[in-house]
Order: C-alpha cells, then sequence, then structure tokens
C-alpha cells in the first residue's frame, strides 16, 4: 500500500480505488443494488419521480425506478463500453501501426494516408455520423466510438516501430534469416505493446464518456438497459424540478471520467519503471 | 572459380543534392577459405561494398557492375535470398546486435529455427554446441543468460555463434573488433581463423585498421575512394606495397615512426563522393604524382597475385 501511494501519489491511488470501486460495483451489481429487478428495467410506477429519501437514497426516474440501481446497472455497460472501444481500437490500430512501420514504403503511406482521412473529421461528429448510420444499440455505438479512436493506435504504434526498427538486433535478426512474423513477435510487438498498453488503460475513461454521449444523443444502448447518458438525457424533460434524474447519473460520470483521468496522469508520471527494484 | 567474384561495382546512390558515388569501381575476387581484408579510411566505399553484396544499399540506390556473382549467382538478383542462407554478417557493436530483454537461449534459437526443422532440445543441443564452437565456456549457462550479463568478446561470440547458426559459408565482418579491447579483439580475430580452418568459412573482413589485416587475412584489398587500387596476399600488400596510397597508409602507421618523431599523415583528404574523378582519385596527395595522373585513369600494375593500379612503372615503385 505504501508503495502503491509512492508511485501514484495520493490522488492517483484515490482514483485507482475509485475506478476499482466501480469495477466491482459493475461485476456484483445484483447482489449490490438495492432493486435489482429496477436496476435491470422493471417499472415501479407507484414511486414515480421521488426525491432522494431513506427509501431511495439517488430518488426515482419518471418510472419510479430506483435511481442508485439504474446506476449501479449502468456501471456495467459504461465500463463495457470503455474497455470493448480501446479494445476495438486496438485490434485495428496496431496491426495497421505495425504493418506501416515496419514495412514502411508505400504500405506506410497508404496505411498512414487512410488513417488521416478518419483523424480528419471531428471524433465526435465522426462518432454520431458512425452511430447514425449503423443505428443505436450496445454493440454498434462502440463499433462508432472505436471508427474515431483506431487512428491514435495506429499512429502511436506506428511511432514506436520506427524507432524500434532501426536498432540494430533488430536487423542482425533480419540478416540472420529471422522471418518478418518472428521478428514483430519478438522484438517489436512486446516493446510496442507496453507504451500502447498504458495509453489503453488511460483511455477507458475518456471513451466511456465518448459512449455517453452518444447515448445522450439516443445513439447509444436501447432502454430498458440502464446506461447513464441515456438516463441524463431522459431526466432531461423534468429538469430543474426533478433535478436529481438528471444530475445523479450527471455526477457518477463526472467522477468516473475524473477518477480515470487522475489515475492515467498518475500512470504517466508514476516514479520508478516497471520493473523497479523493491526499495 | 571465386566464391565472391565482383568486378567494376559501382554504386550510386541518389539525395537530393544529386547522385552520390558510394562505390565507383571496385573489383573483389574471394576464394573459398580465405579471409580477405578489406581496408580503407571512413567513406571509402567498404561498408556499402558489404551492404550491396548482402542486397541492404539503401533504397534507390543504383548498382552497376561487370560481375556481381557469388558461387556463380547474379548477386543482384540474389541478394535478398542468398542473405541469411549462404552469406551471414557479423556486426560492429555486439551489444547493440543482441537484444538487451531477450535470453541468449531466446535469440539462438529464433535463429536456428529458421533455418531448420528440429525439435526444441535438438535446438537447444544445437545452441549449446554453437556457443562451444566459438569457445565460450559454460554454454549452458551461457544460454541462459541476458546480453548485459556478458562481456564485450562474449557477446561477439554469441553473435558468430548466431552468423554459424544460419548456416552460412561466408561471413562478411564489418569491423569484428573495433567494439572490443584489443585483446579481446585479437582472440575473437583468431577464432574466426579458426572457424575458417575448421568449418570451411570464407570470410570478408572490413576494416580500418591495418593490424587486422595483418593478423586474421590471408589476402587484402585496398579500398581508396570507391575504387579497389591494390590487391594481392597479405604479406606481398604490406611487406611491397605497389600503390602510394598503401604505403602512405603503412607509413602512418604508428609503429612505423621513429620513437619520438612526429607520426607521418597523409595529407589533404579523399575526394568528396559527388566529384569525378577523370585520372588516379589519390593524384591530389600523392608524393610522387605527375601530370598524367589527374588526367588518365591508371593502368594495372602486377607481380605474381598482386595487382594495383598506378602510373608509375614498377621499380619506380
Amino acid at each position: 500500500m505504501k508503495k502503491l501511494v509512492h508511485r501514484l501519489g495520493w490522488p492517483g491511488t484515490i482514483a485507482l480505488a475509485v475506478v476499482l470501486l466501480f469495477v466491482f460495483v459493475g461485476l456484483f451489481a445484483p447482489w449490490i443494488a438495492p432493486y435489482p429487478a429496477q436496476g435491470a428495467g422493471a417499472p415501479n410506477v407507484l414511486a414515480k419521480l421521488a426525491p432522494p429519501s431513506a427509501d431511495y437514497w439517488l430518488g426515482t426516474d419518471h418510472l419510479g425506478r430506483d435511481i442508485l440501481s439504474r446506476i449501479i446497472y449502468g456501471t456495467r455497460v459504461s465500463l463495457t463500453n470503455g474497455v470493448l472501444i480501446v479494445a476495438f481500437s486496438l485490434l485495428i490500430g496496431l496491426p495497421v501501426g505495425l504493418a506501416a512501420g515496419y514495412f514502411g514504403g508505400w504500405i506506410d503511406e497508404a496505411l498512414m494516408r487512410g488513417t488521416d482521412v478518419f483523424l480528419a473529421f471531428p471524433a465526435l461528429l465522426l462518432a454520431v455520423l458512425m452511430a447514425a448510420a449503423l443505428g443505436p444499440g450496445f454493440l454498434n455505438s462502440i463499433i462508432a466510438v472505436a471508427v474515431t479512436w483506431w487512428p491514435w493506435y495506429a499512429r502511436l504504434a506506428r511511432a514506436e516501430v520506427l524507432v524500434l526498427r532501426g536498432q540494430p538486433y533488430v536487423e542482425a535478426a533480419r540478416l540472420a534469416g529471422v522471418s518478418h512474423p518472428r521478428i514483430i513477435a519478438r522484438h517489436i510487438l512486446p516493446a510496442t505493446g507496453r507504451p500502447l498498453t498504458v495509453q489503453a488503460a488511460l483511455d477507458v475513461g475518456p471513451a466511456l464518456l465518448t459512449a455517453a454521449a452518444l447515448s445522450f444523443l439516443g445513439l447509444g444502448v436501447l432502454p430498458p438497459t440502464a446506461d447513464w447518458g441515456q438516463m441524463v438525457d431522459a431526466g432531461r424533460k423534468f429538469f430543474p424540478a426533478r433535478w436529481w434524474y438528471s444530475a445523479m447519473p450527471g455526477l457518477t460520470i463526472f467522477i468516473v471520467a475524473l477518477a480515470f483521468s487522475v489515475l492515467g496522469d498518475a500512470l504517466r508520471e508514476r516514479k520508478g519503471g516497471t520493473v523497479r527494484a523493491p526499495a | 572459380m571465386p566464391l565472391l567474384d565482383i568486378s567494376d561495382l559501382c554504386v550510386r546512390i541518389p539525395t537530393p543534392e544529386g547522385e552520390v558515388h558510394a562505390v565507383r569501381a571496385v573489383s573483389l575476387r574471394i576464394e573459398r577459405g580465405e579471409i580477405h581484408g578489406v581496408i580503407g579510411e571512413s567513406g571509402c566505399g567498404k561498408t556499402m561494398t558489404g551492404m550491396a553484396t548482402l542486397g541492404l544499399a539503401p533504397k534507390g540506390a543504383r548498382i552497376e557492375a561487370a560481375r556481381f556473382h557469388f558461387d556463380g549467382a547474379d548477386l543482384r538478383e540474389q541478394a535478398k535470398a542468398l542473405r541469411g542462407k549462404r552469406i551471414g554478417m557479423i556486426a560492429q557493436d555486439p551489444a547493440a546486435a543482441l537484444n538487451p530483454v531477450l535470453s541468449i537461449a531466446r535469440q539462438m534459437d529464433d535463429v536456428i529455427r529458421a533455418h531448420r526443422t528440429l525439435p526444441r532440445e535438438a535446438r537447444r543441443r544445437e545452441a549449446a554446441d554453437l556457443l562451444a564452437a566459438t569457445g565460450l565456456p559454460d554454454p549452458g549457462r551461457v544460454l541462459k543468460s541476458y546480453p548485459h550479463q556478458l562481456s564485450g568478446g562474449m557477446q561477439q561470440r554469441v553473435v558468430i555463434a548466431q552468423a554459424l547458426a544460419t548456416g552460412a559459408d561466408f561471413l562478411i565482418a564489418d569491423e569484428p573488433t573495433t567494439a572490443l579491447d584489443v585483446s579481446v579483439g585479437a582472440q575473437v580475430l583468431a577464432l574466426l581463423r579458426k572457424l575458417v580452418a575448421e568449418r570451411g568459412l570464407t570470410v570478408l573482413m572490413i576494416t580500418h585498421d591495418m593490424d587486422v589485416i595483418a593478423e586474421a587475412c590471408d589476402r587484402a584489398t585496398v579500398l581508396y575512394a570507391g575504387r579497389s587500387v591494390e590487391t594481392g596476399p597479405v604479406e606481398a600488400v604490406l611487406q611491397k606495397p605497389g600503390h602510394p596510397y598503401t604505403r602512405a597508409l603503412l607509413a602512418a602507421l604508428p609503429d612505423a615512426a621513429p620513437h619520438g618523431a612526429r607520426l607521418a599523415a597523409i595529407e589533404g583528404s579523399i575526394p568528396p563522393p559527388r566529384t569525378r574523378i577523370a585520372g588516379c582519385a589519390f593524384a591530389p596527395r600523392c608524393p610522387k604524382a605527375m601530370p598524367v595522373c589527374a588526367a588518365e585513369p591508371p593502368p594495372e600494375r602486377a607481380r605474381d597475385r598482386h595487382t594495383w593500379l598506378c602510373h608509375l612503372p614498377e621499380d619506380a615503385a
């Protein structure tokens, strides 16, 4: 624990704790939520738009569902959103960047100019366009955001590979007849993988935020599945009189996005390397 | 038939400022089983000749030659196919040629499996045998080591073992001892000699060090400004040099100067690689230059298998 605080600093440690808390909450939503059925979408019309109280800590929505339970269930969607967006982006961006950087020449030109096309559009606008074209839905919204996200991984991977490709040991391996796939797997991928995984970890927060923006615009998951962005949108009609409906999920998005961002900064500036000997 | 047969190799590299003549006219005839030294100062084209032989000339480079053959195969077409199979390379800096985060076992294994299909255990035994062949004591321990745990000499032995693992019978060693201590360098040269004798290898040794030529090579070729100006058996080249440049190089060795005397240097510098050279490239720096030297390409002079290019008649040399 002391070591962790030393590495990440207090803000980073707290942010990590918040992130882990949400992961835990998402994993065990049915056991943690006070009203699991409502969290999953069952209406409870007798308690429509109730303000925060002892029964409903964060109030209820227009169908009377406990907002705390909805947020807890929404954690699953939001976190999977963030993780899957980043994973899909890595899945596309990493091979593109590896190929562009490693083989160079016209392959590099073709791949990177193609990548630039995606970067030429404002990211959110492109995501909205994609989501509108694909139609709303869990998987579609993830694909829509990933489409705007992968070029950054392609660029990062390419930059790393360019440095590595010039290493004498890579040239030596090639001169010794080691095949391209093996050189990539042995010498290139492990060394690019590390900065990329750090970047990916940092990106889960912003990715989840973008996904929330999409579902706020009605392009994300469909009701009755709980989703933070969609809850903020639904509560908009009752704002400010029933402020808790929008404010509570909004606050949640704020906290999680902030936690990821602070954790990201802490990771970037962390003291000591990954293979640091215990002090 | 020589194993490597190069005649009038010319490598031109396009740059924004015009074409660079990296190699102008290099001829090399390397017989099987010999260590052939290629010596010259920086920029004379010795490394570029090696790179062209490996098919690794820079992108866009134009390679022309009257003959550019390895064991009957035209290197202009087949260099890539031969590289890493029959032609191996020993890098200058062994520490850089090994991936710092992978064990020697891994890096040996990668090379062995690229050339032969053997079960894992056999590959490991092969790796240990190859390391033992390069004179490394306790190959098992070396295999488990990482590059930083080995000394420079041990690293260079590992690099040589990797070159052997490819099964190549022709090795290009680009200044293999430059990064090493003199005593360790001598051991590595002795090892190369031993491997050449035991395994029938042929080595092209690129160096700027006359001592390396004297110590390890059978024959030598002297390059000046992208041309091979003198070639022959090492004893002949070192003891009865024909070309004024070779003589100047030998005179510039610190050992050649009397104790306390100023060291001899060759006045001037090599012509820049973009200039056209009509006559002898060394003429502007040559102490015995004649008017004809700057105007006409020098004729070939020969004494047995020792040849050089010079306008001076043999006896006047």
